[in-house]
């Protein structure tokens, strides 16, 4: 342990702490802009590069960045004497003079680490200008914009990108005042290996990355008469939208969720959640029938896109261990354009399936060629958590006030199976729920595992399924993802089944949440929601859903059949490593 | 091949045994010898030598640099006999017979140069030398494409002592002993540095040469590495040695072709005689050199930078703590040294401490080479004593300002220096003094101006550099200096006010005491320097909007007075044609269209033009 003092204040931390971290245990805010810690994942964008953070500390010529040096014995800190409140002034300063004045209209507007950081440090008047740094704006891809001007070199991007994710298509590029973040040969997003996570966009605390906003496309389609309009939320929709309107982070606010989107004029509002129920019943066929042929081991789950994506660039030789079952929200699209549609007698190029989604991958998920029949689209428009919640508040809509309701019939069925699809480690659980039962041909009382919960990187372990040893592992993040698909690919490691999601933690972390900047209380908050959700439900197991065996028994036959395969299944295609 | 330290000693004394060349003619050929016409003035000489029969007592030596840039290309011709040497500067080819057929005394019609340096190894100095060489001490006496030339100089004897009789804490101690401090320009203790490496426990510890010479006008690396390879490469085992490290990198920009091309041959060299690679001298001690090319970046220069280009990430450096004496080159501990720190260390094993710190002063023992540049009659390499005053090595050993005009002011440091006026001619040069004035050792880039300099320019130039140089990672080098040179501009187009100074000073203050590395943090020293040693200048900019050194164009009109005569000579040369007037009247500069070039100005021959 090391004692220092901070503000004349003792404080007692751990060997190798920071100056930060010693002076948020006695609750001394030192404020901060590159620095992003978030401590569950033991992620830490550590750069000191914004010098934002800047300390006095005694017997030392210049400043101290707090954020990344750490504490020695006998340390004296002083965090707000005037050279340091001085010198972290001339910082913010500089940072605004290299960045656009737009803040009532940029889309980070209210949500901004910049604009945060001008306010609760008092700067009110200007000192400095001059030129500005002026880049294209990459409106390429359909998930992410990349808006270099408003770039303050924080690096955790890049740190998001290439550490956490290890997609690696973030650099620091340029020198001097020319220097800022690009890609490899500074292609737009479109042209490189990006998957869409979005991890980049949560980690950006200006508005220099955000999602490709839908929302006026969802507008429209509301507003034209000749349309069917159908949305579908995600199952990590409901624990955080929440935050957005001042409901406390983990409020379940699925009912209210459903009330608000009918009030925004969707014919019917239905769930994902049935959806993932879907999945679960073909996955779990594929699955069993792997297990039992013993070949293609592991099955990796292919819910997400993002993970999908990074497979298809990076371990294209494994592109044979995905399931071919499509993500929920692909077949939900592929069901309210085919059953829903035949149901209500409506042709499917009038329905438009909006979903709503925690995610940004999903956007470009829905604009794969394979998921389009006949030159209609099985999903037409993603919008992200935020996105929806902007609408919400454009349409004056506060879903807190809200009483809540029901989802609508027939899509909007769902079990607690499918609620924890948005936590990392709910798919396998669900599958494992299922694939017990279906095994050992009972309702089994004992599906709980949770030993595969949680938010840490890599988890394995082997579970009983109706007697039988299944070794599972879960990853989250696609750092991690590599490091396990490494230990398959070398035999260190062999398991039966393995899910993966890109983003850490799952989709209660994904790229189209509510902005957490850092704060990963929120994440734990989330998480909890999710399985308190599954947990208050009457119907846990995707194969009790009985709106999905209603559908197999009215459409589709049985999971696996000819007739799933055409409309629940997809192949993948190895792509290029760059 | 050497398979142990008696077999090089052997070696060394059969090399120095008296020969049958007596005569020893060396032509200098540095990178810029050559480009100076080294190679027709040596093939001139062999000629020559050849024509008159005089192959068996004289002996064509090609070297590295012996410094004199100003006269290049430069040769020495020495009686190995009598110990008698001079040395001819602006040799052309076709000086070859007067000098061959007086190779005893001095060939009448070549320049003949003093030698201002002496090697205090071998002599004491004489009265005019003010020049130590220990650094230098081979370069421009020994072929560096030869081992024998480096072994018959005491070469890898350091080494051997170090293998035979010398544990790794001996080596350190003697370091520690000596006071050698780094010459990259910081000036950390070496010893320190070594020590702290040799006390990690790792199974893997690397050594790195910073070779990634980047100041403007500064090419002491450059030379060594020319002319004297192996004492680095010897430098490097030992400091291996000392450290537990195998593997050395010496990381060279691309740019050094000729120095990279003798590193090669020098490694190759060394590894085939049992100097380098696996048992050297025999001993159970193994040590690989290997070379990294810089892509030219400056910053690279600073050490985490250096050791991210290596690993292949982007050249920007990070926060310290760690060091890489802790964690560097792929997490493991690490020693950078610049080239001239390594030059020094053979010396100092060989000789002792004791000898080293004989040289120097009390805090910076030993000696410091610089590049003398700018408005000075001798530009060239030079190595003084640290201690040695300003004024001697401008005025003495650099002859003067060039054209005899007024002195205003020495860069020191480099960009990331500070410029000293008249008033501080006497400073002693060392870390500690030039630190006070604000500026800074630096690698040893020694710009001198005169008085047609106008000192805020001149701090524009040193900060468009360091503008162009910065990695761009933190704020206040990415943005701050981007600000503070443009505040210069304002200054130098006549838009600055008395606030603009005020501005700038604070905001360069600011920048040294946020920045996040070392290139930051000293960026602002010529605006600062400048502001406190050349203030008048400033003010005379902002209030009567003037440029006294007549630099500036904004600030600056050329008008033609009534000396004038008419020949038209001005007209004819104005590259924009904004001179008017009859052949024998009076001219007229348009004024509206003039560019401020100052071609008439030059041109003028009676004084007929005024820069107001």
């Amino acid at each position: 342990m090391i004692n220092l003092s901070i503000n004349n204040l003792p404080v007692r931390v751990k060997k190798g702490s920071t100056i930060l971290q010693a002076a948020d245990k006695i609750g001394i805010r030192i404020p901060t802009l590159c620095h992003l810690e978030l401590d569950c994942f033991t992620i830490e964008n550590r750069m000191g590069s914004c010098r934002i953070c800047v300390v006095e500390v005694e017997g030392r010529n210049n400043l101290a960045p707090a954020c990344c040096t750490p504490v020695n014995e006998g340390m004296v800190v002083k965090t707000s004497t005037l050279r340091a409140i001085n010198a972290r002034r001339t910082m913010l300063d500089l940072i605004l003079s290299d960045h656009p004045k737009d803040c009532l209209t940029c889309e980070k507007n209210g949500n901004c680490e910049l604009q945060r950081l001008a306010s609760e440090m008092d700067l009110h008047h200007l000192l400095y200008e001059g030129r500005q740094s002026k880049y294209d704006i990459d409106l390429a891809c359909n998930a992410i914009v990349r808006d270099l001007d408003k770039c303050i070199m924080c690096r955790r991007c890049e740190n998001a990108c290439n550490n956490v994710q290890t997609v690696g298509i973030l650099s620091g590029v340029g020198r001097g005042f020319e220097a800022v973040v690009g890609t490899p040969g500074l292609r737009p997003l479109s042209e490189t290996k990006c998957v869409f996570c979005g991890q980049c966009v949560a980690a950006c605390p200006v508005g220099a990355l955000t999602e490709q906003n839908y929302k006026y496309n969802v507008w429209r389609a509301l507003n034209n008469e000749k349309k069917h309009v159908v949305v579908q939320t995600a199952p990590a929709v409901r624990v955080a939208i929440g935050e957005e309107f001042g409901m406390a982070p983990g409020e379940i606010a699925t009912g209210k969720l459903v009330a608000g989107l009918k009030l925004l004029g969707f014919d019917k509002v239905f769930d994902t959640d049935f959806a993932a129920d879907l999945t679960i019943m073909e996955e779990t066929t594929e699955f069993i029938d792997r297990l039992k042929k013993n070949e293609n081991l592991p099955i990796l789950t292919s819910c997400c896109p993002g993970w999908v994506k990074f497979l298809e660039h990076q371990f294209p030789e494994l592109i044979y261990m995905p399931s071919s079952a499509k993500s929920p929200q692909q077949m939900f699209g592929a069901v309210a354009k085919s059953y829903y549609a035949e149901k209500m007698g409506l042709k499917p190029e009038d329905i438009v399936v909006v979903s709503v989604m925690p995610c940004l991958a999903k956007k470009y998920e829905a604009s794969r060629s394979e998921f389009t029949r006949d030159g209609v689209p099985d999903v037409d428009i993603v919008i992200s958590t935020r996105e929806l919640a902007d609408m919400f508040k454009e349409a004056g809509i506060h879903i807190n006030k809200l009483e809540e309701q029901q989802f609508d019939s027939p899509l909007g069925e769902s079990t607690g199976a499918g609620v924890i699809f948005g936590a990392s480690g709910g798919v396998l659980e669900a599958a494992l729920r299922t694939a017990a039962d279906w095994l050992s041909g009972e309702d089994l009382k004992e599906f709980d595992f949770e030993e595969v919960r949680g938010l840490s990187g890599i988890r394995d372990t082997t579970v009983k399924v109706a007697g039988t040893d299944v070794k599972v592992a879960i990853a989250s993040g696609l750092g991690n993802a590599r490091k396990l698909l490494d230990r398959i690919k070398s035999g260190k490691a062999q398991y039966h089944a393995i899910e993966i999601m890109a983003c850490p933690g799952g989709c209660l972390n994904g790229g189209g949440q509510p902005y957490i900047h850092g704060d990963t209380k929120i994440l734990e908050k989330r998480k909890e929601a999710i399985y308190k959700a599954d947990s208050g439900l009457s119907l846990r197991k995707s194969h009790q859903n009985p709106d999905v065996i209603k559908l197999y028994d009215e459409y589709l036959d049985k999971p696996g059949s000819k007739k799933a395969h055409e409309l629940l299944h997809t192949h993948y295609t190895p792509r290029k490593n760059w | 091949m050497f398979d142990n330290i008696d077999k090089l000693s052997q070696r060394a004394r059969e090399l120095r045994a008296p020969t049958k060349q007596p005569i020893k003619v060396m032509v200098s050929m540095g990178t810029c010898g050559i480009a100076a016409g080294a190679t027709p003035v040596l093939a001139a000489l062999q000629k020559e030598i050849a024509e008159r029969n005089l192959e068996s007592s004289v002996k064509l030596v090609e070297t590295g640099c012996m410094g004199l840039c100003y006269c290049e290309p430069s040769i020495e011709i020495e009686n190995t006999q009598t110990g008698k040497s001079i040395i001819y500067g602006n040799v052309k080819p076709g000086d070859a017979p007067v000098i061959v057929k007086n190779l005893d005394g001095a060939a009448v019609g070549v320049d003949t140069v003093n030698r201002t340096w002496y090697y205090p190894e071998l002599e004491e100095p004489g009265e005019q030398q003010l020049q130590a060489r220990i650094v230098l001490r081979n370069s421009g006496r020994v072929n560096p494409e030869r081992l024998d030339d480096y072994v018959a100089n005491n070469g890898y004897q350091a080494l051997g002592k170090v293998l035979t009789e010398m544990s790794a804490r001996a080596v350190i101690d003697e370091i520690l002993a000596s006071g050698l401090r780094g010459r990259g320009g910081g000036g950390f203790p070496t010893g320190k540095k070594w020590e702290f490496a040799a006390n990690q426990e790792s199974d893997v510890k690397y050594l790195i040469c910073n070779a990634d010479e980047g100041d403007p006008g500064a090419f002491m690396d450059r030379a060594v590495l020319e002319g004297d390879p192996h004492s680095v490469l010897e430098a490097m085992a030992i400091a291996g040695y000392a450290i537990g490290a195998h593997e050395g990198y010496i990381y060279i920009r691309a740019e050094y072709p000729l120095a990279i091309k003798r590193l090669r041959i020098a490694i190759e060299q060394a590894e085939n005689a049992g100097l380098l690679g696996k048992n050297i001298l025999g001993s159970d001690f193994d040590f690989h050199i290997e070379l990294k090319y810089g892509a030219g970046a400056f910053v690279c220069g600073e050490e985490t930078a250096l050791i991210h280009s290596i690993e292949g990430k982007r050249g920007e450096p990070t926060f310290k703590p760690p060091y890489p004496a802790i964690s560097g080159l792929w997490g493991k501990p690490t020693i950078v040294n610049n080239v001239e720190t390594f030059a020094n260390i053979t010396a100092i094993i060989r000789l002792g401490a004791a000898w080293f710190r004989r040289i120097g002063t009390e805090k910076s023992p030993g000696t410091k080479v610089f590049a003398l540049a700018g408005k000075i009659k001798r530009v060239g390499l030079i190595e003084v004593p640290m201690g040695t005053a300003l004024r001697d090595i401008i005025f003495n050993l650099g002859g003067g300002i060039y054209n005899d005009k007024e002195f205003k002011a020495v860069q020191t440091g480099g960009p990331s220096g500070g410029a000293l006026p008249a008033s501080q001619l006497d400073t002693p040069i060392d870390y500690d003094s030039l630190k006070a004035l604000g500026s800074m050792m630096g690698s040893g880039g020694m710009i001198v101006m005169d008085e047609d300099d106008c000192m805020v320019n001149i701090a524009k130039f040193f900060l468009e550099f360091t503008l162009d140089e910065s990695c761009g990672k933190c704020t206040p080098c990415r943005i701050g200096n981007t600000r503070l040179f443009e505040m210069l501009e304002q200054i130098c187009e006549g838009n600055g006010t008395e606030e603009t100074l005020t501005k700038l000073k604070t905001l360069a203050l600011t920048i040294k005491d946020t920045a996040l590395c070392g290139l930051g943090q000293t960026s602002p020293n010529p605006v600062l320097s400048t502001l406190s040693n050349f203030a008048d200048e400033y003010q005379s900019h902002v209030k009567d909007k003037r440029c006294l050194a007549g630099v500036c164009t904004k600030l600056i009109s050329y008008v033609i007075n009534d000396q004038c005569v008419g020949c038209t000579l001005c007209a004819r040369n104005c590259p924009v044609q904004c001179i008017a007037g009859e052949r024998k009247e009076q001219h007229v500069i348009d004024q509206d269209k003039c560019i401020k070039c100052g071609v008439c100005y030059n041109t003028c021959k009676f004084h007929a033009i005024d820069r107001i």
